[in-house]
């Protein structure tokens, strides 16, 4: 596996007392789109801070594509692009400018013509001469995303980017990170918008009370964690599940009007379909068929609620 | 050395006064005029020389040194404490760019602004009163030396602060009072004792009277010991600065 960020049993306790990380290691592989996902306080700005130089780590080793970020912070800063959660901009400044100002910082030289391409692959370019605080809270965020891409980074840090974004704006940004991962960056997200890790995200890390409590593909994760749920109304109460059900995982409600099966896993379609298949061959008259599967949601909430109890 | 970086800041921080050009250059010069006309034109003309210098021309280094103190801490502290204060900061704390980098893109930026302003300052001067430098070598370097260190108190000042309200209490109240009782007006010799010996506590007196040696080869303190002194003032804020950045105070959490 081709790690390009290699956190190791890294630690955080703030001055007040509150240990924000208690230990996570994680490996971020090159290319992909990892999704943070945790509750507000979980320990997700924390983490991408320590990655990012924001904050000091009170134990534990960050390597970014093999170099230390402490001792060695030029050349891991250099592969990093960050966008923070707040919308932090020089409100009297000008677009074009600030993007200039992020990629000297960097250590870059000028060059308007990436800069322009920066601009325009972000829909900026027409608004390169406006003063930031005039523009727009949607704009504002994409000056911003601008701004940690003007240096060329392999690695871009997306912390919450669509928090407080409306719907269409969000449905937006997901397009501009796909896009970005395609070009071959490496995306690392926070969010606690669950449907935003499920519809970006390749692999998703759980973070809950500063420790990382599970990391995995996200197919994996909703095959493994997640359920599906088969419920059949009937017409007429039945006393009991009729022999033709038996050997099939089903329960029946106390008023004899349901049946339900519930799975988890994947391949639980053909059992579906197999139940039905016996029920109707079996005379029961069926009034209603309702399936659901589990949703990121459902797992998440089952993870760190497992965690708290 | 990150010198893209350095520019960077550098130009940011001029970007920022040239927005703001009449606060930051006219708001001064409107404010030492007024003093040279009350106390250098129209109180001085009444004023008996000083140690041999008529009183208007006696007033100039001090009142240069009152502006150009408060103006470096003002800038410098500004530079350091709007970023920390909007949040914007986080990019130069993720960038790859070293301490010293970062103090010499703000306190650069800051101790030019107060550069072009003290040339300002001094050409506005030639409009109210008759002077001439006698070591203009000296008093060139003393100035770049005393807005240098003020340059760095002042970003110490930005980093410590955490309101507008604290940002404004040093150079309200300690150095402006200072520099008033720091021989900007008199020679510390007209003082009578206690406050005389009093007022060599003071360090203020030891730029005033720096730059009035520069300027007019007569001061109360050898300028070999005011030159020292603002040596060891710079020192301390260097000390002071890289301590800032070696535990992260109010910087890196």
């Amino acid at each position: 596996m081709d790690s390009v960020i290699s956190i190791k049993g890294l630690r955080k306790t703030y001055d007040a007392g509150t240990e924000a990380l208690k230990g996570v290691d994680l490996d971020i592989r090159r290319g992909e789109i990892f999704g943070l996902l945790g509750e507000n306080g979980a320990g997700k700005t924390t983490l991408i801070g320590i990655v990012c130089g924001l904050i000091r780590a009170t134990a534990g080793t960050v390597t970014v594509d093999g170099h230390d970020n402490v001792t060695a912070y030029r050349a891991a800063r250099a592969r990093i692009g960050l966008v923070p959660q707040e919308l932090a901009v020089d409100m009297f400044g000008h677009v074009r400018h600030t993007v200039e100002f992020s990629r000297g910082l960097f250590g870059k030289g000028r060059d308007p013509a990436r800069i322009e391409e920066v601009l325009r692959s972000l829909s900026l370019w027409d608004k390169r001469d406006a003063k930031i605080g005039d523009l727009s809270g949607g704009m504002k965020r994409r000056v911003l995303i601008a701004k940690a891409l003007a240096h060329d980074p392999d690695i871009l840090f997306l912390d919450e980017p669509t928090a407080g974004v409306d719907v269409s704006l969000r449905r937006d940004m997901w397009a501009l990170i796909g896009k970005l991962r395609d070009e071959g960056k490496t995306i690392i997200l926070t969010t606690h918008y669950i449907e935003e890790a499920e519809e970006m995200a390749d692999r998703i890390g759980v973070i809950t009370r500063g420790e990382l409590i599970l990391v995995d593909e996200k197919r994996a994760m909703m095959e493994k964690l997640g359920q599906t749920r088969l419920s059949v109304g009937l017409k007429a109460p039945l006393a009991a599940l009729p022999p033709a059900l038996d050997g099939l995982p089903l329960t029946l409600s106390d008023d004899g009007l349901t049946i339900v099966h519930q799975a988890g896993g994947e391949g639980e379609s053909a059992e579906v379909a197999e139940i039905l298949k016996r029920m109707i061959a079996a005379d029961i008259d069926i009034a209603t068929v309702d399936s659901s599967r589990s949703s990121l949601e459902d797992i998440f909430v089952d993870l760190v609620g497992g965690k708290r109890s | 050395m990150n010198l893209n970086a350095i520019l960077a800041i550098y130009r940011f921080e001029l970007g920022r006064t040239w927005r703001t050009l009449f606060q930051s250059l006219a708001t001064p010069v409107i404010t030492t005029s007024l003093y040279f006309i009350v106390f250098g034109s129209a109180i001085g003309g009444r004023m008996a020389e000083v140690d041999g210098i008529p009183y208007g021309a006696f007033i100039i280094p001090g009142l240069l040194l009152l502006t150009i103190l408060s103006e470096s801490i003002g800038n410098a502290s500004f530079g350091i404490y709007l970023p920390r204060f909007t949040g914007t900061i986080y990019e130069v704390l993720s960038a790859p760019v070293s301490a010293t980098e970062a103090v010499i893109g703000y306190v650069g930026a800051a101790a030019t602004k107060s550069l072009i302003l003290a040339t300002i300052i001094l050409v506005t001067a030639t409009f109210f009163v008759d002077y001439s430098i006698l070591h203009p070598f000296w008093a060139a370097g003393f100035l770049l030396l005393v807005t240098l260190s003020f340059c760095l108190f002042g970003f110490i000042l930005g980093v410590w602060a955490d309101g507008f309200e604290r940002l404004q209490i040093v150079p309200l109240m300690i150095v402006t009072p200072l520099t008033f009782l720091g021989g900007t007006f008199y020679s510390i010799d007209m003082l009578p004792e206690p406050w005389r010996t009093a007022t060599l506590f003071n360090p203020i007196v030891y730029l005033v009277n720096g730059m009035r040696w520069a300027f007019y080869g007569t001061a109360d303190v050898a300028p070999g010991v005011s030159l020292a002194a603002t040596l060891a003032f710079m020192a301390i804020c260097l000390f002071i600065i890289n301590w800032i950045f070696r535990t992260g105070y109010r910087l890196r959490t």
